[in-house]
């Protein structure tokens, strides 16, 4: 189906689908970090990759970025973007260090790192399994990747599936924040649906394609 | 020419060429690798960002040419011919190509960054333009800029040092 074709009712459904993800992974990671956590109601848009890093602060900000692929009925991928300054406090509160400052070059086996894929994996994982029951569709999550480069060269990952059908993404944006203390905490989720996914997610919650 | 040039940014899936005083740059390769196609004597260059290695898998009705290596290359050095740019003068300098996950999974679309190498050089070659240098491979992205004055492609990565090849 086209993207550019969707009926606001349909981006309506989107958003409705990117709150109920984002709403459990927040609950999630509110538990996870201690934290009051809040949300914005998702941003729904059709992209051009271009357009896709600038939602981002351009394509050479520095990210850190982790990929889960969706396997299942409906594949997708889904980001959960933070700045480097947002995953140093996220790595902060979880290991107890309030000095604790990103090291150049973290390798894979490091602390900081699998502290960053663990907190990926709770948070994106109660992200996915909401959309799931929302939907009765069986979606599988891969194990969390974690990239941390220029936002441009990490999240053009997630647009190999849908660059093989389309120049355009949809791109469900879910931002969460935490409030109340002086540090901010702030993420992106982006659910990136593959093309033939969107027409699966839309009959799976009785939408036609022209309604 | 005292003219003072300006940067032609190019976006993902996109192309264009320049003539000096201009320079050309696109930001953020990651898997996509960018190609600069250069004439070193007329001082014109041009450079694609290609996404996918191969057009004949795609499953739109209409190619985007820019988009993949075996259509975005012939097209580049159409386009740098008609400029005045000579076909045998034509060199070639390319960045990117990397893997910036490393996936569990054996599907082939995982392998992109070297896929997409790999059908750079087989255009390339196929077109008999010399490729004079490249950075490509690894796990990082890089920001290349080219100067078609110097015939230098500039390289930037994050936390490293910039290259000039």
């Amino acid at each position: 189906m086209k993207y550019k074709s969707l009926s606001s009712f349909q981006f309506d459904v989107l958003r409705e689908v990117g709150n109920i993800g984002a709403g459990n992974a927040v609950t999630a990671l509110s538990q996870l970090l201690n934290l009051k956590i809040e949300m914005a109601i998702p941003s729904v848009n059709v992209v051009s990759f271009d357009e896709m890093m600038e939602l981002i602060g351009g394509p050479e900000k520095k990210v850190v970025a982790i990929l889960f692929r969706i396997y299942g009925e409906a594949p997708s991928n889904v980001f959960f973007v933070l700045s480097v300054e947002e995953a140093e406090l996220l790595i902060r509160t979880m290991t107890n260090n309030p000095t604790y400052e990103f090291k150049e070059n973290i390798s894979k086996d490091s602390l900081e790192f699998s502290v960053l894929e663990e907190v990926g994996n709770i948070v994106t994982g109660s992200y996915i399994s909401a959309l799931s029951d929302f939907t009765h569709l069986h979606l599988q999550p891969s194990v969390p990747h974690l990239g941390i480069d220029m936002a441009a060269a990490v999240l053009t990952y997630g647009l190999i599936d849908i660059s093989q059908a389309s120049d355009y993404a949809i791109v469900i944006d879910s931002k969460v924040n935490s409030q109340g203390t002086s540090d901010v905490l702030e993420g992106n989720f982006f659910l990136l649906p593959n093309p033939g996914s969107l027409q699966i997610i839309f009959s799976a919650l009785g939408i036609q394609e022209n309604e | 020419m005292n003219k003072v040039g300006t940067v032609v940014r190019v976006g993902i899936a996109d192309l264009n060429t320049v003539r000096t005083p201009d320079r050309i740059r696109t930001l953020g390769l990651g898997s996509c690798v960018g190609i600069v196609i250069y004439d070193e004597m007329k001082q014109i260059a041009g450079l694609a960002h290609i996404l996918l290695p191969d057009s004949t898998v795609t499953r739109q009705k209409t190619v985007n040419t820019y988009k993949y290596a075996d259509t975005a290359i012939p097209y580049l050095v159409q386009r740098l011919l008609q400029m005045g740019a000579r076909h045998s003068a034509l060199k070639a300098k390319i960045a990117g190509g990397a893997e910036m996950f490393k996936f569990d999974s054996g599907s082939d679309l995982l392998r992109i960054g070297p896929r997409n190498i790999e059908a750079t050089l087989t255009e390339l070659e196929k077109l008999k333009i010399p490729v004079i240098a490249k950075d490509v491979g690894g796990n990082i992205g890089r920001t290349i800029e080219f100067n078609p004055a110097t015939s230098e492609l500039n390289i930037r990565k994050v936390n490293r040092e910039e290259i000039v090849m």
